[in-house]
């Protein structure tokens, strides 16, 4: 197993730094995703670590040989780090097994590797086919199996899934996931998918302006974002004044344990709330005496079949408050429904 | 997954991989160097050459009455040249590939064809029908016949590709038929007309044979005669840099005036073909029309060299030396393909690969031989070699790189577009599999620009197989090709016994000329889907 770790690295394309060290840590046999939108640099980050761009400062090493540290350099073709790029780039004029083959030596080539790779990932009756004549789908595997045959200490997928449609998109990176599992090879995955970062990935790590904002579990980004920009990011969120007293937050949505301890010593501040944490009840009547919690009108419901996510209106003071909640699809309420609206499970202060 | 032997090799390597990187780029690097080097010497020499009558010589030459009338007749046919080839190729395309006029397919080819009959060939053409036939007019209508397929060709398949959304968005906004293909499609075209325009003006500063047949006085001319006649290296140097001067203005106001409009297309996806403009009573004018242009310029060309192929009298016509002299021409065109394509791949690999400054400029200057005149060259080279390598002087070798130098810009064109096409990415993943650079150019690189190797060949092979002022000049003593062999013929008004030459020649250009006019059209499409 080999671990790959980056740290300081520095690139810049004439004037403008686009990686102003960057700090990320593979665990040997891990599949970790890095998430950013687009521009932000993961693709020069990526491109770095295969070796087709030179770092500026800082290190890349693999399995604790150093890749590029500024002064020396391992050409692309020395680091054993296998990529497949965005669109898969099969060459088109090789066949399947031509192009499975093509990082083998010659023996290889006519060896048990080609047809063993082809199977694994379920495509061995398509070995004669040229490129043009295969599905997105199939190139992807194509272009998987053809970095997997060299045995890789390192995988690099970029954007792996994006060019697929949405039903194969689930499909096909559900295969690969599995696959990567059973191979055990230390990957990095590029998207600017929250949800297949956070679904596929042991460790997210949040690239913005070329530099990792944060790095963790998925479930550890969702739920202690570094800011709320990274909260925001991830998904939708709730930020509510909050006032503290003794590990728990005081909210409008009533009193909620708070996650971590608190990093100031002030007694005010905002907490996040994501949309699930909130419970919404419709209220039956006038009787709003002895209710807890925070009392809106249904503004807005957007519908998604397994879920559906309310924006509500509070009927506070200022009137102005909008909340989101997250309830599950067959608990939508129509417009204008008057509610009660609570809070559950803990909170994460922001600074 | 990982085992320690890999990793030790990885290690192992590192101290290797510095000289393994900074090779291959200085291959390039190289073949940029030669390329440069290549372009810019016949210009130097010239001036050189210019140089050694001094200046006051040079000064009264250009100054004196002459050169006026030669400035006056270069320019005026050239306008006139440009504008009528521009309307005809224009219009041509338009109604091939716009309206529903009958026999598309078959005017497709015609209206191309006269490409691959050189101009002196259709010059003979004319004079060995009428040879009354001379001066401005008669150079008008030779050289805009011959020379229209320059613009008709890049138009059409532009206008095949323009996408039919724009000028349905045209229609819906309110805009007429006329006025959506004034203000959107020859729009989208002008850069394609632009750019026909300016080979045609460049064709014809460099016409030397079908001028002389006419009697028509030209700079290049001029300059022919200053050289061979009057033995004067020193005047013809001087003139030909006032051709160069004129060239260079030409290329640059093409550069100014296409710089302004860009073409866009909105949106991913391939173009959609358009519905065709009916064309309804106008039918049969525009039949009539292209059958006019086909017939002019094709028609009477081949029909009176089939006449004198006919008439040709077989003891004119020693077949040894038709033999030889096809031999020759295809080994020297052979021999200059091979160096130019060779020569284009690292100008190509510079200027797209490792794009910065220098190697766009690289790039340029190897477009510069357009706008230099093959005579320009010739005398260029000439220059260079009595002054420092005489053993040079009308040998092969020297012939040959005059070919290749005249002719890069065809081979770095036809490489240039396949290179752009093979993506940076392929490379990119070959290197992540374990090849290093060489191997990767071997494996990768070279198959995906194999079609456009054997483009830049063909061109460049069909060039100098008819090319007749620099071999007139360059030619070993002794030793014809096809085209100085017809000029012979022609000169002496042998038409019967010139014809067989020009009739080979045609057979040589014609046929690639046809595939390319296809084969571009291809490329467009497939370039689009991309």
């Amino acid at each position: 197993m080999s671990r790959l770790a980056v740290s300081g690295l520095w690139k810049s394309y004439g004037e403008q730094p686009v990686l102003r060290g960057v700090e990320l840590e593979v665990p040997a046999g891990s599949l970790t995703s890095v998430l950013g939108l687009s521009g932000c640099g993961k693709t020069t980050l990526l491109r770095a670590i295969a070796g087709f761009e030179r770092a500026e400062r800082g290190q890349i090493s693999l399995a604790g040989a150093v890749l590029d540290d500024g002064r020396t350099y391992v050409p692309p073709e020395r680091r054993r780090v296998g990529y497949v790029p965005q669109e898969g780039a099969l060459f088109p004029h090789l066949t399947v097994a031509g192009n499975v083959g093509f990082g083998l030596s010659r023996a290889e080539r006519r060896g048990k590797t080609v047809p063993e790779m082809l199977e694994m990932v379920g495509i061995s009756s398509l070995a004669g086919r040229l490129p043009h004549q295969l599905s997105g789908g199939e190139q992807q595997r194509v272009a998987l199996a053809r970095a997997l045959a060299r045995r890789p200490e390192a995988l690099l997928l970029d954007e792996p899934f994006s060019s697929l449609d949405a039903t194969l998109r689930t499909r096909v990176r559900e295969e690969v996931h599995s696959l990567l599992r059973e191979q055990g090879v230390t990957t990095v995955l590029v998207t600017h998918d929250q949800e297949e970062a956070l679904s596929l990935a042991d460790s997210v790590a949040v690239l913005r302006d070329g530099a990792i904002v944060q790095q963790g579990a998925p479930a550890e980004l969702y739920e202690r974002p570094a800011d709320e920009r990274l909260a925001r990011f991830l998904g939708a969120v709730n930020v509510l004044a909050a006032s503290f007293h003794g590990g728990a937050a005081q909210t409008p949505l009533g009193s909620l344990e708070l996650r971590g301890p608190l990093t100031s010593d002030a007694e005010q501040g905002l907490v996040l709330l994501r949309p699930e944490q909130l419970e919404v009840r419709a209220l039956n009547g006038n009787s709003e005496s002895g209710v807890d919690g925070v009392v809106g009108r249904i503004e807005l419901c957007r519908y998604y079949g397994h879920d559906a996510l309310l924006h509500i209106r509070a009927e506070q003071a200022d009137g102005s408050e909008l909340l989101l909640a997250r309830v599950g699809g067959d608990q939508a309420l129509p417009v204008g429904t008057r509610v009660t609206v609570r809070g559950r499970g803990s909170v994460t202060a922001l600074d | 997954m990982s085992s320690h032997a890999s990793t030790d090799q990885l290690t192992g390597r590192i101290g290797r991989s510095w000289s393994g990187r900074r090779r291959w780029p200085l291959v390039s690097a190289t073949g940029g160097a030669v390329v440069t080097a290549a372009v810019l010497l016949p210009v130097i020499f010239l001036i050189v050459q210019a140089q050694q009558s001094g200046w006051n010589q040079v000064h009264h030459l250009l100054l004196r009455h002459s050169t006026a009338v030669l400035l006056w007749n270069s320019v005026r046919l050239a306008v006139a040249c440009t504008l009528l080839c521009a309307v005809l190729g224009v219009g041509a395309a338009w109604l091939v590939e716009r309206t529903d006029v009958p026999m598309r397919r078959m005017w497709a080819v015609l209206l191309v064809l006269p490409l691959g009959i050189p101009d002196f060939v259709v010059g003979f053409g004319w004079i060995s029908i009428d040879p009354a036939l001379h001066g401005y007019l008669a150079a008008v209508m030779i050289m805009t016949l011959s020379l229209y397929p320059l613009v008709y060709l890049p138009v059409a398949s532009a206008m095949a590709n323009v996408d039919a959304s724009l000028e349905e968005s045209a229609r819906s906004l309110g805009l007429s038929p006329l006025r959506s293909f004034l203000r959107v499609t020859l729009r989208q075209v002008w850069p394609a007309v632009l750019g026909g325009c300016l080979l045609v003006t460049l064709g014809l500063l460099a016409e030397f044979g079908a001028f002389e047949i006419v009697q028509y006085q030209t700079f290049t001319v001029e300059i022919f005669t200053e050289f061979k006649l009057g033995f004067d290296a020193a005047a013809a140097c001087a003139l030909s840099l006032v051709l160069v001067l004129i060239s260079v203005a030409v290329l640059g106001g093409e550069l100014a005036l296409s710089g302004r409009g860009r073409v866009f297309r909105a949106g991913p996806g391939a173009a959609r073909a358009g519905t065709r403009t009916r064309l309804g009573r106008w039918r049969v004018p525009s039949l009539a029309a292209l059958g006019a242009l086909a017939g002019l310029a094709l028609g009477v060309p081949v029909g009176s060299l089939v006449y004198w192929l006919t008439q040709g009298n077989s003891s004119t016509l020693p077949s040894t030396s038709i033999l030889a002299a096809a031999g020759h021409t295809a080994a020297y065109s052979a021999a200059a393909a091979g160096i130019a394509t060779v020569l284009a791949i690292p100008v190509c690999t510079l200027s797209i690969r490792h794009r910065n400054r220098l190697t766009i400029l690289i790039e340029r200057l190897s477009y510069l031989p357009m706008a230099l005149p093959g005579l320009v060259i010739a005398l260029g080279l000439v220059a260079f070699s009595v002054r420092h390598a005489f053993s040079l002087y009308q040998s092969s070798f020297e012939l040959i790189v005059a070919y290749a130098i005249l002719f890069l810009p065809l081979a770095v064109v036809g490489v240039r577009s396949a290179m752009a096409q093979a993506s940076p990415r392929l490379e990119e993943v070959g290197r992540s599999l374990g090849s290093g650079p060489a191997e990767v150019f071997r494996r990768i690189t070279l198959p995906l620009i194999a079609p456009g190797l054997g483009a830049a060949f063909a061109l460049v092979f069909i060039s100098s197989s008819t090319e007749l002022t620099a071999t007139l000049l360059l030619r070993p003593t002794g030793v014809n090709t096809l085209a100085t062999q017809f000029w012979t013929y022609t000169t002496d008004f042998s038409y019967g016994a010139a014809a067989p030459y020009a009739g080979l020649m045609v057979l040589i250009s014609a046929v690639p000329a046809y595939l390319l006019s296809r084969r571009m059209r291809t490329i467009s499409r497939i370039g689009q889907g991309a």
